[in-house]
């Protein structure tokens, strides 16, 4: 039996990847991708307590979070896709038109 | 069960006229809207008439209440209304006196623009001054009060296009408020003492109290302070100087404001509040004395007034001196005796000064007036009237209510009585002057006289261009009409007061007995035991000895020749000897510009009150408190919210990486927090 602690720390472990890829990457596709790693960073506490706890509601939020994180990824490949029509370029320094 | 007349109505008929023409009169001609306003006034002295016919049988003070108004604990004010003898007779110079100047104002008003404004106003004063005499407690008498005032100064600044008028009604205004202030301190600390305003308890409490003869005491504090009212409504010194100015008013509302009824609310307010002065000897003493120099001190300044309308204005403010010495020595009947002659026979002489204005095209300078007497002949008798009804001529009002004031200010002390006798010489002299100088001699205007004069009359002469009329003319029968009846007030209004040194009886003095002997204290208990009660019936009004009959004729005498003296004079140096008043007046040289420039009360009191008032609100109350405190404090909040935004704009960059970090940064921070709270 694997102890909860471990889940807990790999789960910090990704997020953390998560969100430093988020910060440090400029390439918006990259930055998705980390985004969704935070989420499937959650997700595994989600689950490693579910079962610590034989919670169903742990589980039942992971299946919330995999919907929204699934309709997140339809609309946000959606902006990327009209992002790069509009300015030829996927860095988000480039993209800093959204200011005073 | 006693009967019920309404008394609430008489107040509101005026205020119902005052309303309808003021909200709809724009839409109205010029006969509907004096229609309206002569109907209101005239059914409130015919409501006043029936309450005469029903009075003899009442039982006196008759209070009716209206409503409840303010009810705190113990302490209640209502809308109630008291009738007396004091407030009948009141109520009957006020209907009546105001309904004849109103008919009059029809015809002298006729051609101005704003007619149906004017009336509004009229009638507007007419239901405050009603609600002063007829309420019966000081709340309610305040409002009238304070009304009054509101009506005068709306009135004074009728021709508010003039900026001499627009200011002369705010300083009365705001020289009034001087004397409300000592008024309403006066009613606070009659709440905080007594618990009441209501005139019957209040008095019945007073008067179980002792004479304040030896120290001031609270009774006293409060006549000082009721003084200071009546000192500003009444144009005594050193509030009087609101009154001369008021003359910018049509001349109607000099005469029933400024003359007949508003000015003389402070004298029928110490009278009212006779309960309170009889005890407080000191209050009287300064009351009197401050009558004194106001009566001699404004009759010299109306000595050498060109200005007709100033001269009576002066005159006005000498006369109601002699009213605060009447109250001043407790002869308050006195007082009320000259307020309903000098009602009477002022009203009338201001009347007749706006006829002859109105004949002269609006010209106010006397030395262009003269030689009117032909010409202007109902005008002429009229104000012959009057001026020998003030001056005290024997048989006329005047004379009467005079000699009333002189024989009691001897009782009291010789002095007021010389002071009072001089006054009357000046005001037989003045006033003869006025008389001579308007009426006799040449006449000195221009012959087609254009000038726009204060009341812009002057299209009046252009009328009778047309047909070779020189400007001078008439006044119409809807003004003589009023001056006429005045004119018979003023002749035989004093024999309801005819002295007993005279073979009369004094009828207005045992009428209005009940009301000042009721609560007078026996003065001469204080010389007894304190605490020993004193008879009640034991007065101070009439009690005369009854071998003094023979020496107030003796001065009675006097005062009459002072008053033929005063005649004498004016004739002598007004038409016999025309270039001697500017010889005299060089010889006294500085003295009589002094006297000419109103002794420069007005510039003393600018440069002591006035001046130093405006410089310390520019200075520190505009420039320091609300522009270096208020509007400071609100500017900085701004300009400090805009700089603090201003710093934070910058996490506005646009960056979305840098938008990121905040989050991770907040994030952290909370996530921090909370696991610092839970290891704690």
């Amino acid at each position: 039996m694997v102890p909860l602690s471990y889940y807990l720390v790999l789960s910090g472990i990704l997020f953390a990847c998560g969100v430093t890829g988020f910060l440090v990457k400029r390439n918006i596709i990259t930055i998705f991708m980390s985004i969704e790693l935070m989420l499937n960073g959650v997700n595994l506490s989600f689950v490693a307590f579910a079962a610590h706890w034989h919670a169903l509601s742990g589980q039942v939020f992971v299946f919330f979070v995999m919907v929204v994180a699934a309709a997140e990824a339809a609309v946000g490949l959606a902006i990327i896709i009209s992002v790069f029509r509009t300015r030829q370029t996927l860095n988000v320094d480039r993209v800093n038109l959204l200011k005073l | 069960m006693t009967p019920n007349f309404y008394l609430w109505m008489i107040p509101l008929l005026p205020l119902a006229g005052a309303a309808i023409n003021g909200l709809l009169g724009k839409r109205f001609s010029r006969q509907t809207v004096s229609a309206v306003a002569l109907t209101f006034c005239i059914a409130a002295f015919g409501w006043a008439l029936f309450v005469v016919s029903k009075f003899s049988g009442l039982v006196l003070p008759h209070v009716e209440t209206l409503a409840p108004w303010l009810r705190a604990g113990n302490f209640q004010v209502d809308f109630a209304f008291q009738l007396d003898q004091l407030s009948l007779v009141m109520l009957l110079i006020v209907t009546g006196v105001g309904s004849l100047i109103h008919i009059y104002s029809v015809g002298y008003m006729w051609e101005e623009g704003g007619f149906y404004r004017f009336f509004s106003y009229l009638n507007l004063f007419m239901f405050f001054m009603l609600t002063l005499i007829l309420a019966s407690n000081y709340l309610l008498m305040f409002i009238g009060w304070e009304g009054v005032g509101l009506a005068s100064y709306l009135l004074i600044g009728f021709f508010f296009v003039k900026d001499s008028a627009a200011s002369a009604g705010k300083k009365a205004f705001i020289v009034n408020r001087i004397g409300d202030f000592g008024l309403l301190i006066a009613l606070f600390l009659l709440i905080k003492h007594f618990g009441t305003l209501n005139f019957v308890p209040l008095f019945q409490n007073i008067a179980s109290m002792p004479v304040e003869t030896a120290s001031a005491g609270l009774l006293t504090t409060i006549g000082l302070l009721l003084m200071v009212g009546a000192c500003g409504k009444s144009a005594q010194i050193p509030l009087y100087v609101w009154l001369p100015d008021a003359m910018e008013g049509p001349t109607p509302v000099s005469a029933l404001i400024h003359a007949a009824t508003m000015v003389t609310a402070g004298v029928y307010m110490v009278a009212r509040s006779h309960t309170i002065f009889e005890r407080a000897p000191m209050a009287l003493t300064v009351i009197a004395i401050i009558g004194c120099l106001t009566a001699l001190f404004a009759a010299t300044i109306g000595v050498t007034q060109t200005d007709i309308k100033k001269v009576l204005a002066y005159s006005t403010i000498s006369q109601l001196g002699y009213m605060f010495i009447a109250c001043g020595v407790a002869a308050f009947s006195a007082g009320i005796f000259h307020l309903m002659t000098h009602a009477f026979f002022k009203g009338l002489l201001f009347l007749a000064a706006g006829s002859v204005i109105h004949a002269v095209g609006g010209e106010q300078d006397m030395r262009k007036m003269g030689g009117l007497r032909k010409k202007i002949p109902y005008t002429f008798w009229t104000m012959t009237a009057g001026t020998f009804a003030i001056a005290g001529i024997p048989g006329l009002a005047g004379f009467f209510s005079k000699d009333e004031i002189l024989w009691r200010a001897y009782q009291a002390s010789w002095a007021y009585w010389a002071i009072g006798l001089f006054t009357a010489f000046l005001t037989s002299f003045y006033m003869f002057r006025l008389w001579f100088m308007t009426f006799f001699g040449e006449y000195k205007g221009e012959p087609e006289s254009r000038a726009q004069g204060h009341d812009s009359h002057g299209h009046d002469t252009q009328v009778h261009e047309g047909h070779g009329h020189s400007g001078v003319h008439e006044s119409p029968m809807v003004m003589v009409l009023p001056l006429i009846l005045l004119a018979i007030l003023s002749v035989v209004g004093g024999y309801v007061g005819v002295p007993g040194s005279l073979g009369g009886q004094n009828h207005f003095d045992k009428f209005l007995g009940p009301v000042f002997r009721s609560t007078a204290p026996a003065l001469n208990a204080h010389h007894e035991q304190p605490g020993e009660t004193a008879p009640p019936e034991q007065t101070t009004e009439g009690h005369e000895p009854e071998a003094g009959h023979g020496t107030e004729i003796i001065f009675t005498g006097i005062s009459v020749s002072a008053g033929f003296l005063g005649l004498f004079l004016a004739w002598l140096l007004y038409v016999n000897k025309p270039q001697l008043p500017q010889r005299i007046a060089a010889s006294l040289g500085s003295f009589y510009h002094a006297v000419l420039n109103k002794y420069y009360v007005d510039e003393i009191y600018a440069t002591l009150f006035v001046k130093p008032l405006i410089d310390g609100s520019t200075s520190i109350l505009w420039h320091g408190v609300d522009q270096g405190v208020i509007d400071a404090s609100v500017n900085s909040t701004a300009d400090g919210a805009r700089e603090v935004s201003d710093s934070l704009r910058h996490m506005q960059s646009g960056n979305l990486r840098s938008y990121a970090g905040w989050i991770a940064a907040g994030a952290a921070a909370v996530i921090a927090y909370m696991i610092w709270m839970g290891t704690r």
